[in-house]
């Protein structure tokens, strides 16, 4: 098989040159934690004021853990380590408690990213031939820009079309010969039921890979995609607390995703007692990004349950593999791509006064895509006998979660004590989606 | 000459309604006239009983979601044009209906019909001036 590289050099150095490299970034980036109000704290605490006082990789973990609760709790500056006039861009998300978290970049950081990026891209043999149509949302999300940023510099053509509008999605492939897609995997079966409804056939397009990511899917997804869109789908992992996408990303073998080892350090955590599992054993994913001096970040809690492989990759490359995502530690569920905690919803309904105080969140497989339930019991005082009183009711629950979680949910009304509720912590979340 | 309608909100589900009429029957409470407005995803049961505050007790008692709304029951002439004649007095004194039904029953020659106004008290005073025939709170008790 051949098998391309943006940067063989480093793709393939040995073990201890990667880690003559960690060591020597994780160096720079305590340095730049150090001007941090929110890094100050936790690396006093670890007993270090300098980057001196890492003498080793070991030293790492001496530093606590970072958690999304940080960064929201630090949101908006706590954070940031260079002077506004260094910061060049700017993600965010929006948060479970109304408190977004916020990354910030300077040129040298989005290039890094970018670099990172590219290599991703051309692993997988995409190159400045292809036509790049970019199905992921743009925005504050990093999904979006940040992949547009990677394929341009790997030269292909980008096209910059964002999420939805699937008809007119489909004539752009067609028009523009598209080759390669960023996508979510469930959007990407969605689109193939649309075909016909946009009067273009497969035979039409000349599509050849996709990316897919941004929500957890399983072999067999992969394998669906590949046979009814006749391409190669590629994984992808990434975060925006560690960039965006392009942390991880499959090589032409399809065999586990890359985890550049000389922009990230990556552990694997039991996550009830923070320590270490063995080499080979599934964890919570806790990473350290090495390469971004704007926010740096040491020892995040993805709260991703993953493993890495031990066995190398017959591509030679020497950096380790990440596991497919197995899960979650939190309650977060990936409905289309999109992040969304309970609690959101949650904080959405209990202000509505005709809403009671039982509510339940169903997410089930609709066609191929995820949708979303959201049911609330009335509150009966409130209740004027009038049906287009609910109605009103239930459009207004619509539209406030729609622009707080950006997700489109079908509401119900129940009635009170409708709805079940459980002992203890009550169990609000309802997935039907199958298991893989 | 106004009268007393429950509304229930019925949740999407099955039996609901049985569990509503099964309640009322069981209490002894008769059914006059009763309609269902539905929507996709739930309904709302409006009914006029011969013993309204019994049958509000009843239902708040047992968990429903229930309110009361002022309507006015009136009779009209079982016969082509019957309704057309009193919707023309409601036409004309610029009077809105929101919503009517039929009773399930009657007491004499004539249709009785269930009317929600917006402004109750206005058309009760037209329909007084006029001399239409209104159903009491005493017929419909004793109906």
């Amino acid at each position: 098989m051949d098998v391309p590289f943006w940067n063989r050099e480093i793709e393939t150095a040995d073990r201890s040159r990667l880690e003559t490299i960690q060591l020597e970034r994780l160096r720079e980036t305590v340095g730049w934690a150090l001007k941090t109000p929110f890094y100050q704290k936790q690396l006093r605490q670890a007993k270090i004021s300098s980057p001196d006082n890492i003498r080793s990789l070991a030293d790492l973990r001496k530093i606590p853990f970072t958690t999304k609760d940080d960064l929201r709790i630090n949101f908006p500056r706590g954070l940031l380590a260079v002077d506004m006039k260094d910061v060049v861009r700017i993600h965010s998300s929006s948060g479970t408690t109304g408190i977004p978290t916020v990354i910030y970049y300077s040129k040298e950081d989005i290039e890094n990213w970018t670099d990172m990026l590219a290599r991703c891209l051309f692993s997988t043999g995409a190159a400045s031939a292809d036509v790049f149509q970019n199905m992921m949302t743009y925005g504050m999300f990093t999904g979006g820009l940040g992949m547009h940023y990677g394929a341009e510099k790997v030269g292909m053509a980008v096209i910059p079309i964002g999420g939805g509008n699937t008809k007119r999605q489909i004539k752009t492939m067609r028009d523009f010969r598209t080759t390669v897609l960023h996508i979510t995997p469930s959007y990407l079966l969605h689109v193939h039921t649309k075909l016909e409804e946009a009067e273009v056939k497969r035979e039409d397009l000349v599509l050849k890979k996709a990316f897919t990511g941004a929500e957890p899917h399983s072999e067999d997804i992969r394998k669906k995609i590949e046979r009814i869109w006749n391409i190669d789908a590629y994984n992808s992992y990434g975060l925006s607390e560690l960039n965006g996408p392009g942390v991880a990303f499959e090589c032409v073998y399809k065999n586990d995703m890359h985890l550049w080892e000389d922009g990230y350090i990556v552990e694997i955590i039991d996550p009830e007692t923070g320590e270490q599992v063995r080499d080979g054993d599934s964890g919570e994913v806790v990473l350290t990004n090495l390469i971004r001096r704007a926010t740096p970040m040491l020892r995040y809690r993805t709260r991703d349950l993953a493993y890495l492989h031990t066995d190398p990759c017959p591509c030679g490359r020497t950096h380790r593999r990440l596991s497919r995502i197995m899960g979650r530690t939190d309650d977060m569920l990936i409905i289309n791509g999109i992040n969304l905690f309970p609690s959101q919803i949650e904080e959405v309904v209990m202000r509505i006064p005709e809403v009671a105080t039982n509510y339940i969140i169903q997410v089930e497989k609709r066609g191929d895509l995820d949708h979303l339930t959201v049911k609330v019991e009335i509150y009966p005082k409130l209740f004027l006998g009038d049906p287009s009183q609910l109605e009103a009711l239930k459009g207004r629950i619509t539209e406030e979660l729609r622009s707080a979680i950006i997700l489109h949910p079908t509401v119900e009304l129940h009635e009170p004590n409708a709805l079940p509720v459980s002992e203890g912590k009550a169990k609000r979340v309802i997935d039907l989606r199958p298991k893989e | 000459m106004k009268l007393t309608q429950i509304s229930v909100f019925l949740e999407n589900r099955k039996g609901r309604l049985y569990e509503v009429c099964s309640l009322l029957g069981k209490t002894g409470i008769n059914i006059r006239a009763l309609t269902i407005a539905e929507t996709e995803s739930f309904g709302v049961l409006r009914i006029v009983v011969d013993k309204s505050d019994l049958a509000i007790k009843t239902l708040k008692a047992n968990n429903f979601v229930a309110n009361l709304t002022d309507v006015v029951a009136i009779e009209v002439g079982d016969k082509p044009g019957g309704l057309a004649e009193i919707l023309k007095v409601f036409a004309d004194s610029d009077i809105n209906v929101e919503y009517m039904y039929g009773f399930v029953e009657k007491f004499s020659d004539n249709a009785l019909l269930v009317f929600r106004f917006e402004d109750t008290d206005k058309a009760a005073k037209i329909l007084a001036d006029k001399g239409v025939k209104v159903v009491t709170r005493r017929e419909i008790e004793g109906l």
